[in-house]
């Protein structure tokens, strides 16, 4: 195969004989040909006689790389001879429209680093304003309701009781249930060395009730419904579904947001009873295989070991964890905007930071029921 | 490899297309020649853009045959496939710019994948697609959602040239633009079709776009395709098209192109 370019020094000028395969498919092999020209003045006759099927992307490059060679100063005078190809005229048109734009990225200094720190610091800022005028915007959705109660949207948090509730039984019991066998079956192993097997009945009982079924499945509901939650709102924001909404005067709040948090209070604290009591199963049956504790002997034990307050302790976070997850979720929803990255960005932003705040919320409130002796 | 010159570019015999019990096309055959702007219209639902997606390979007709290049489309092998797509540029509807790459990024696209350029390179060939469809190179740094409606179309095109296609598809390019950026386009359509030697199938709805820039034109009608030149058109006498041709829209646009001929 024969180079694409041949340079010629010849007594009016230099030369340049284009050959072989010009096309875009040959590109490549050109552009690194084009980057060992040297530095050309006087005139160039450029020579297309052998340049076959020349291609638009090439002879664009070859021009480039011309007025490049001599600085960008007028001192090369280009001629093409030898047929070239008839787009030749509009790539020389658009040269000479082009202004310079392949910019070089600064490095960094320490003022623009500053500024990147000041620019974070007032979107926090903004956010955390944008996070509390969102609260409100609920609030007052959800106050008048108190009004005027067709601002619920009944069939809407039907809805979503099924898609976030129901739909959602199989899998809370299912990990409820396979959890406490496996704390139920590590505490056996501890305590039967102690001789005090039966105390595996308070173990999984106590442990279920307060912590594991209401956190299981507020983690659970906010895998499953946080992350719908955010893509749904999401990708009706990149529809201008939202601003249709906006426009025909009706409040996306109060048509998305609030049926989404309202079905998600009433359905955690349902989950969470469903998943105590696959939780307790688990842990009954469990201690009949493993430890031969019957069934009526671990239902003594267990009330035994519950104070009245047990159940509740567990129960009354799921209403706030629910808040959580549901505000998280149609929150970064809303925040969407102009492409398909931002949406699964904030998706999982969405799931990331319902899991954060409710397992900080449940740190919370240990500290809290053991301060009031719940 | 594919003999560019081929005549005809586009073949489509006996084109079925059927979704459960609807019938979309029943036996439609298409011819596009070299180096014509083939405009395609149809009422909505007679299949445009399912005929579009027939010849692109993108949807598995019930039955008939799709040729490009006197190559059938749905038989060939992979190898073929893959220098058959580099061989012609598409633009979709809305565009179909990846929102997560800016302009340039989707003008270089096709050529990263199917060539190793250096950066450099590519942001030259990136600011030739851009000025070819007369957006800047200042353009490329832009997201699409940061464009507008006209400049969407254009970028969109800008990277279906990128190949150097011979050949074009276009799905409804000015729909949704002001008019003045819609007859912007058609100039830039016919410009480019002159300058590259572009065979160029497009599917419109804009009468003006279709009475400025298409040599002939395919109607979809009853499953079938009738094609003519706009003149022949203009005489035919199945009602649908008479009504297409001879409402009140058409006949402004038909004297806005005659206008233009005798003035221009």
């Amino acid at each position: 195969m024969t180079a694409p370019l041949a340079l010629e020094r010849q007594s009016d000028g230099w030369r340049l004989r284009l050959s072989g395969d010009w096309s875009l498919t040959a590109l490549p092999s050109i552009e690194a040909q084009l980057q060992n020209l040297p530095a050309l003045d006087g005139t160039l006759v450029c020579d297309w006689t052998q340049a076959q099927a020349p291609g638009i992307s090439p002879a664009w490059a070859l021009l480039r790389r011309l007025a490049e060679t001599c600085g960008g100063l007028p001192a090369l005078d280009v001629r093409h001879t030898g047929n070239p190809p008839h787009f030749l005229e509009l790539l020389q048109k658009l040269h000479v429209d082009r202004h310079a734009a392949y910019s070089v990225q600064t490095p960094p200094t320490l003022e623009r680093l500053v500024g990147k720190l000041g620019r974070w610091a007032v979107l926090q800022g903004r956010h955390g304003r944008g996070v509390i005028v969102f609260l409100g915007r609920i609030a007052t959705v959800v106050g008048e309701a108190l009004r005027r109660p067709q601002a619920l949207r009944v069939s809407s948090i039907t809805r979503h009781i099924y898609e976030t509730g129901i739909t959602a039984i199989p899998i809370v019991s299912l990990i409820a249930f396979l959890i406490s066998v496996i704390v139920a079956y590590l505490g056996a192993q501890q305590l039967s060395r102690f001789g005090a097997d039966i105390f595996v009945v308070d173990l999984v009982t106590i442990a279920v009730l307060r912590e594991m079924g209401v956190l299981l499945t507020a983690i659970i509901v906010a895998g499953r419904s946080g992350s719908a939650f955010a893509a749904e709102i999401g990708v009706m924001q990149l529809n201008e579904e939202t601003d249709a909404l906006r426009a025909m005067g009706m409040n996306p709040v109060e048509l998305l947001v609030v049926p989404r948090v309202l079905a998600l209070v009433i359905v955690l604290p349902l989950l969470t009873v469903i998943a105590d009591a696959m939780g307790l199963a688990g842990g009954g049956l469990l201690s009949l295989i493993n430890l031969h504790i019957p069934l009526p002997q671990f239902t003594a034990r267990m009330h035994e070991a519950l104070s009245p307050t047990t159940f509740w302790a567990g129960l009354v976070k799921a209403p706030v964890f629910a808040i959580l997850i549901a505000m998280v979720g149609t929150y970064r929803g809303m925040q969407v905007r102009d492409s398909a990255r931002e949406l699964g960005r904030l998706t999982t932003v969405a799931v990331v930071q319902s899991i954060f705040m409710v397992i900080l919320a449940d740190a919370l409130f240990a500290v809290l029921f053991v301060q009031i002796n719940f | 490899m594919l003999d560019p010159d081929f005549n005809p570019v586009i073949r489509v015999r006996g084109l079925h297309n059927r979704f459960g019990t609807q019938v979309v096309h029943d036996g439609l055959d298409m011819e596009v020649q070299q180096h014509e702007i083939f405009g395609v219209v149809g009422g909505s639902g007679t299949g445009k853009s399912v005929l579009l997606r027939s010849i692109l390979g993108l949807q598995q007709p019930s039955s008939g045959s799709v040729e490009l290049y006197g190559r059938d489309v749905q038989s060939m092998a992979a190898v073929d496939r893959s220098s058959l797509v580099q061989s012609y540029g598409v633009t979709f509807q809305n565009g179909a710019l990846i929102s997560s790459l800016t302009v340039a990024q989707n003008v270089q696209l096709p050529l990263r994948e199917h060539y190793a350029l250096s950066e450099k390179t590519l942001y030259e060939l990136a600011d030739l697609n851009l000025l070819m469809v007369g957006l800047s190179p200042d353009d490329g740094a832009k997201f699409p959602s940061q464009l507008s409606g006209g400049m969407i179309k254009r970028a969109a095109l800008a990277r279906a040239l990128a190949l150097e296609p011979k050949l074009l598809f276009l799905d409804e390019p000015t729909a949704g633009l002001d008019p003045i950026s819609a007859s912007a386009f058609d100039e830039l359509l016919l410009y480019l079709h002159s300058e590259l030697r572009l065979t160029v199938v497009m599917i419109t709805h804009d009468l003006d776009t279709l009475f400025q820039t298409c040599s002939r034109v395919g109607v979809i009608v009853d499953g079938h395709m009738i094609s003519d030149t706009l003149e022949g058109m203009l005489k035919n006498t199945h009602p649908w098209i008479q009504e297409y041709f001879h409402g009140p829209r058409a006949r402004a646009a038909e004297k806005e192109a005659a206008d233009k001929e005798t003035h221009g």
